[in-house]
């Protein structure tokens, strides 16, 4: 498989931090197509960050990026506005924890879902809805015509989470970033959506950088895991062997922390 | 430098709003406080060698139509305005402060009904209210400072509402209760000097709502009564030789607007500086 | 559906309460009504049968019924000082008054709207600080003092109108708005400056909501997801705003008229106090106030319309 996303050297300063405190401190990794990566680390250890600068959602005012993001081959440092812009939604999407105040209130679930379409595509209203609908299904939402009308704050939060998914996944990327997807929903529901996104990365060989402070959470998922301590990949790779024989001490905290009966479940 | 100074500087640093709005103010009090003391001319005598004469070395801000000294009848003028301002801020601070705690505190059906009260009340704006009020009583300084006095405990009383009934149910409230303080000694020795954050920016909003209220009756006739005269009732007199003496009407409008500027801005820099403790 | 006819419910019982209460304030006015019409040197008999017709000595809440009565049917008493019926006075002012403060609604909005998105959305640090400055200071003049700068300024100097010549509506329509226009401007002003200042603070405070980070995830430049996201949430509180500044700018006309010599209800009304003419006074307050109840009732129901959030209630 061929490699879609090379990070090498990222290093991230947000200018009202101390000058020796970097938020991203010269990580390395890559993502082949269709991989999934688990990102996980406590909070405040720059797995956000990391994704941010990822999908240019980084505010370049505030921040220093420097280093390389190769995505397909092409420099995503320092590079076009237009072409980020291009990306977004496009080649690289995002999910993001909190699918209730991540969703614009006063707009209906559908025009949402099909933003990315309007943006990026010349498809007219009728076939932007017909795309919409089938990816609120392919969401494994219950009646998605319904779902298209309503408004964020009819549907609940798990809803809600598959409808951010469906939007993401419309135009087809090459990439998604989920930045805690499940953090924020009941531990039933969070098992659904793993289950989905492992789906959705099958069907379309679509790679998923999954981020999440739950190492649990992230062995379900995903083949390969970073551990992430303060801006620094301290530990990288198989996530059984991670598990089972964790080299650092961070690691192993990390471990330490699930609760000791979903230890055992998984 | 000592520390007091220092922290004054930090409470001013990068909060422009604050730091001119006290240099306005400041201005302006020192002004009316003079007033009481000395001004340039007697406001009231008239110089009838010099009618309507135009701002000059002698009368720095020129006369009037009775040849009497702008500057210092802007000066006593602004002196009654606030002095009126303070009357109707003390008024409904104090009474706002009682109903709003009591209400706050101990809640229940005097409680709904007296915030649903003062909610239809400030729907209304209070000119209106004036209006039909002196209308009834007649107008004068000591009925504008009554009327405008009780119009104004609402807006206070609700601000204090609403922090003491979320400062009730806190736990320093619940541990003073259980040492046995009284009701009376939780509510003003206990919860009142926390209000004060959100007090101050509503007393400043306060003397910015005053100033233009007492100067909105007076312009119309129905507040301060000649000879006695504020900013209001000069502009009102400044009208009619808007064309032939227009610095008049300039000057005093400015003084208004000198005010009532003056207070938003502090009351904008407090709220700011309330937000940035948090 | 259902929290309209609530809304609609408490329209009424306010609009019926506010009624009382103006309705009692004018009952204790000092002094026997009768004495004002009959003057002083009526005979007991006199007064008794004038009592009598006018109903003074049937119960409070009879009267007020029957005073509500003819209030509704638009039959509002006879001016004591020009003795001819209310209604008459107020059916040639009333037209001008509506129309100074829909002008004046109508400059706030068009102006106040497109400068708020502006200020909004300004990247430069010191437009914007500049701009919150110059907005504060043009919020702190008072309506009645920018009115008078603007009749020295454009009536004395620039000689584009002549202060104290308004033109009735009848004469010329289109010279009249033309008159009007300065002292709506005058009441624009300082609402678009507080406009102004709403909708800027309501736009940055937007700007900072989680949705807007989607919005840009999904490759919306800036200029769409302000205008498809940002602005159309910003908005929601300043459309309740303006819709409550119906009531504001009704009310500011009354000092404004002073200031132009304006023929409308609040000329009248500050005359009718200075000559204690009760019945127009009673008459033209309870108009200005059952407009803001109404204005009131409409901002929230427009506000339930704007934001689906309030519609599930």
């Amino acid at each position: 498989m061929s490699e879609l996303l090379k990070i090498t050297d990222l290093l991230i300063h947000f200018h009202n931090a101390a000058p020796e405190r970097n938020a991203v401190d010269g990580i390395s990794f890559s993502i082949d197509e269709g991989d999934i990566l688990g990102l996980v680390g406590e909070s405040g250890s720059g797995k956000t960050v990391t994704a941010m600068s990822l999908c240019g959602l980084l505010d370049v005012k505030q921040a220093d990026l420097s280093g390389s993001i190769l995505f397909q081959g092409k420099e995503l440092v320092n590079c076009s506005e237009e072409f980020l812009l291009s990306l977004q939604g496009d080649e690289i999407s995002v999910v993001f924890q909190e699918p209730m105040s991540s969703m614009n209130p006063v707009m209906k679930i559908g025009l949402q879902v099909e933003e990315a379409l309007r943006v990026h595509t010349k498809l007219s209203k009728e076939e932007r809805k017909a795309r919409a609908l089938q990816a609120l299904a392919d969401a494994e939402l219950p009646n998605p015509e319904e779902v298209y009308n309503k408004y964020p704050h009819e549907l609940s939060g798990g809803m809600l989470q598959r409808a951010m998914i469906a939007a993401a996944i419309i135009n087809r990327p090459m990439l998604l970033l989920a930045d805690e997807p499940t953090t924020a929903l009941d531990v039933t529901i969070q098992a659904q959506i793993i289950k989905l996104l492992k789906k959705l990365n099958q069907e379309n060989n679509m790679a998923i950088l999954f981020i999440s402070h739950n190492l649990h959470v992230v062995r379900q998922l995903c083949e390969r895991v970073a551990v992430m301590q303060r801006g620094k990949l301290v530990e990288e790779g198989d996530v059984n062997e991670i598990f089972r024989n964790p080299q650092q001490e961070y690691t192993k905290n990390l471990i330490a922390a699930i609760p000791t009966r979903e230890k055992r479940l998984s | 430098m000592d520390s007091k100074t220092k922290a004054k500087k930090k409470f001013f640093k990068g909060n422009a709003f604050l730091y001119i709005g006290f240099v306005i103010t400041a201005a302006m009090l020192a002004m009316i406080i003079v007033s009481f003391f000395w001004t340039p001319f007697n406001p009231t005598e008239m110089d009838t060698a010099a009618k309507m004469a135009g701002p000059s070395s002698v009368h720095l801000l020129g006369t009037d139509n009775l040849g009497r000294d702008i500057l210092s009848r802007i000066m006593k003028g602004a002196g009654t305005t606030f002095l009126i301002s303070v009357c109707v801020v003390a008024i409904g601070c104090v009474c706002g402060i009682i109903i709003g705690s009591l209400c706050g505190y101990f809640g229940g059906i005097a409680d709904a009904i007296l915030t649903r009260v003062c909610d239809t009340i400030t729907a209304f704006p209070a000119i209106l209210l004036a209006l039909v009020i002196i209308s009834i009583t007649g107008g004068g300084t000591m009925n504008v400072i009554i009327v405008l006095g009780i119009l104004f405990i609402p807006s206070f009383a609700r601000i204090v509402r609403s922090e003491y009934a979320r400062c009730r149910n806190l736990n320093y409230i619940e541990s003073a209760r259980l040492m046995g303080a009284s009701s009376f000694r939780i509510i003003f020795v206990h919860i009142l000097p926390n209000t004060m954050a959100v007090l101050l920016p509503a007393i400043t909003i306060g003397f910015n709502n005053a100033v233009l209220s007492e100067a909105s009756m007076s312009f119309l006739g129905i507040g301060v009564k000649p000879p006695a005269a504020s900013l209001g009732s000069m502009l009102r007199d400044a009208q009619t030789y808007l064309r032939n003496t227009p610095w008049y009407a300039i000057s005093t409008g400015i003084a208004i607007a000198l005010l009532i500027l003056g207070f938003s801005l502090l009351s904008e820099g407090l709220q700011q500086a309330a937000r940035r403790e948090e | 559906m259902k929290y309209v006819i609530k809304k609609v419910i408490a329209l009424i019982i306010t609009l019926l309460v506010v009624s009382f209460l103006a309705f009692l304030a004018f009952q204790i006015i000092p002094g026997d009504p009768t004495t004002r019409i009959l003057g002083s040197e009526a005979t007991p008999e006199m007064v008794a049968a004038l009592r009598e017709q006018m109903g003074l000595n049937r119960p409070m809440l009879l009267r007020y019924l029957d005073w509500l009565g003819n209030f509704v049917r638009g039959n509002y008493g006879t001016s004591f000082t020009y003795k001819v019926s209310v209604n008459s006075l107020l059916a040639d002012k009333l037209p001008v008054t509506i129309l100074l403060t829909a002008l004046s609604f109508i400059i706030t909005g068009v102006v106040a709207i497109p400068l708020g998105i502006l200020a909004g959305s300004v990247k430069s640090k010191i437009i914007d600080k500049i701009v919150i400055i110059i907005d504060q200071i043009v919020m702190s003049v008072p309506a009645f003092f920018i009115g008078m700068i603007v009749c020295f300024l454009f009536g004395i100097l620039f000689r584009l109108f002549v202060p104290g010549q308004f033109v009735p509506l009848e004469t010329d329509w289109r010279a009249c708005i033309a008159y009007l226009v300065f002292p709506a401007v005058s009441i624009a002003i300082p609402r678009i400056a507080m406009t102004v200042k709403m909708l800027r603070s309501s736009i940055l405070n937007q700007l900072g909501q989680d949705y807007v980070r989607t919005a840009r995830s999904r490759g919306n430049n800036r200029r769409q997801y302000l205008f498809k996201h940002v602005i159309r949430n910003a908005m929601i509180p300043v459309i309740t705003f303006l819709a409550i500044s119906l009531a504001e700018i009704m009310t500011g006309t009354i000092i404004i008229e002073q200031v132009f010599t304006i023929p409308g209800i609040g000329r009248l009304l500050i005359s009718s106090i200075g000559t204690r003419d009760f019945p127009v006074v009673q008459a033209i307050v309870v108009l200005i106030a059952a407009w803001i109840v109404i204005v009131n009732f409409a901002a929230d129901i427009i506000n339930q319309v704007v934001d689906p959030r309030m519609r599930n209630r």
